[in-house]
C-alpha cells in the first residue's frame, strides 16, 4: 500500500505531466489531430490505478510520448530549415 | 583550481522575436508588408545562439559567469526574453520600443548592441557576443558582421563548431563556407554567428519556464542607449514570389531532344 507521501508525490508528477504535455499539444502540426482530446482520455481511463507499478508504468508511458513529441517539433523544425537555407548556396531556392 | 576573476566570461546573446518558421506568409492588399496578426516565436537561428551560450556554461562551468540576453522590439518581445530565460539565460535586456514602431534594421540593431555592450563595459564586460546568422523574417544576415565591425573586434560567422578556452581567452570556430569548412583561431573579445549545424536547440519545460518567470529583465529605451533606430529604407513593395510554371510532359526520348533543342541546350561532342 503506498504511503500517503508517495501517492501525493505521484500525484504531482502525473498532474505536472500532463500539464506539460497540454502545453505541447498547442503546437502540435496537424490541426486534424485531437491531441488534447487524446490525451485527456489516456489519462482519465488510468485515474483509478493503484498498483505503484502499473502507475509507474503510464507514466513512463507519458514520458515516452512527450519525449517523442519533442522530437517530432525539433525534427520538423530541423529539416524545414534545411530545406529553407541550404548549404549549398548555388542549389536552386526551394519552390 | 577555480578559474580567476580576470578569466570569467560574460556572453550576451541578442535574440529577435519573428513570424513562426511554420506560418504561411501573407503578403497584405496594400503590398507594403506581410500580415503580422501570426503566431510569433524566437528566430531559429537565435535559438540556436541561446543553446550555444548555454552548452558553454554546461562545458566551462564556473568560468562562464553570466549569459545575458538583449532583444529590441515592442512589449511581446519580452515573450521572447522569457523563452531564452527558460532555456537558461541568466538575466533579460529589453530595449523596448513602441508597438507601432517599425522593425529597427540592421545597422540600427548593430548601433543598439554596441551601446549595450559599452554600457555593461564597467560590471560585466561581454566577451562573446554569439547572434543568429540572419533572421528568418528579412534574412539580412549583416547584423553580427556589423556589430563587428563597429566594435573593431574579430567575427566568426556561420559557425558550425565553438570551442571555446576561457583562459587564454581564445576560441576556435569551425565555419560554414562554400565548398566545405574554414577552421578559425580567434582571440576574445569575439562576435560569432551560428550556423544551422551548431547544435539542436533544448526546447523550454515547462518548470523552467516557471523559474524563468523570477529571472530579471531590464527595460532601457533607445533614448537611454544614445540611439536612434529610426529606418533608413524605404520598402516600395512586398510581393510573393511568381508561380513556378509547370513542366510539360512528353511522350518518347525524341521528342525530349526535340524540347531540350528548343530550349538551346546542344549535344556534348562524344
Amino acid at each position: 500500500m503506498p504511503t500517503p507521501q508517495a501517492s501525493q508525490a505521484t500525484r504531482h508528477r502525473v498532474l505536472a505531466l500532463y500539464k506539460e504535455l497540454h502545453r505541447l499539444g498547442r503546437d502540435y502540426p496537424d490541426p486534424t489531430y485531437n491531441f488534447h482530446g487524446k490525451l485527456r482520455g489516456l489519462f482519465e481511463k488510468n485515474k483509478n490505478l493503484t498498483d505503484p507499478a502499473e502507475i509507474e508504468k503510464a507514466i513512463k508511458l507519458g514520458e515516452y510520448i512527450r519525449n517523442e513529441t519533442l522530437a517530432l517539433y525539433s525534427l520538423r523544425k530541423y529539416r524545414h530549415l534545411k530545406r529553407m537555407y541550404p548549404l549549398d548556396s548555388k542549389a536552386d531556392p526551394p519552390s | 583550481m577555480r578559474p580567476t576573476a580576470s578569466r570569467l566570461l560574460n556572453i550576451l546573446v541578442p535574440v529577435k522575436r519573428t513570424i513562426d518558421y511554420a506560418v504561411k506568409i501573407r503578403v497584405n492588399p496594400d503590398q507594403k508588408g506581410v500580415d503580422l496578426n501570426v503566431k510569433h516565436s524566437m528566430n531559429p537561428f537565435d535559438e540556436i545562439a541561446v543553446e550555444e551560450a548555454v552548452r558553454l556554461r554546461e562545458k566551462l562551468k564556473d568560468a562562464v559567469k553570466s549569459i545575458k540576453v538583449v532583444t529590441i522590439g515592442g512589449t511581446k518581445s519580452q515573450e521572447t526574453l522569457r523563452t531564452a530565460l527558460a532555456m537558461g539565460a541568466d538575466s533579460g535586456i529589453h530595449v523596448s520600443l513602441a508597438d507601432s514602431d517599425p522593425t529597427p534594421e540592421p545597422l540600427g540593431v548593430a548601433k543598439a548592441l554596441r551601446a549595450v555592450i559599452e554600457r555593461e563595459k564597467a560590471k560585466t564586460p561581454v566577451d562573446l557576443v554569439i547572434l543568429g546568422k540572419q533572421a528568418i523574417d528579412d534574412d539580412s544576415s549583416q547584423t553580427g558582421q556589423m556589430l563587428a565591425g563597429l566594435l573593431n573586434w574579430p567575427q566568426a560567422t556561420f559557425a558550425s563548431k565553438l570551442v571555446v578556452d576561457a583562459e587564454k581567452k581564445e576560441a576556435n570556430v569551425t565555419r560554414e563556407i562554400d565548398g566545405g569548412l574554414e577552421e578559425l583561431k580567434c582571440r576574445l573579445p569575439l562576435v560569432v554567428t551560428t550556423d544551422l549545424r551548431l547544435n539542436e536547440p533544448r526546447y523550454a519545460s515547462l518548470p523552467n519556464i516557471m523559474k524563468a518567470k523570477k529571472k530579471p529583465i531590464e527595460k532601457i529605451t533607445p533614448a537611454d542607449l544614445g540611439v536612434d533606430l529610426a529606418p533608413r529604407l524605404e520598402t516600395l513593395k512586398v510581393a510573393e514570389p511568381p508561380k513556378r510554371v509547370g513542366g510539360g510532359k512528353v511522350e518518347n526520348v525524341d521528342q525530349l531532344i526535340e524540347k531540350l533543342k528548343e530550349a538551346g541546350i546542344t549535344a556534348v561532342k562524344a
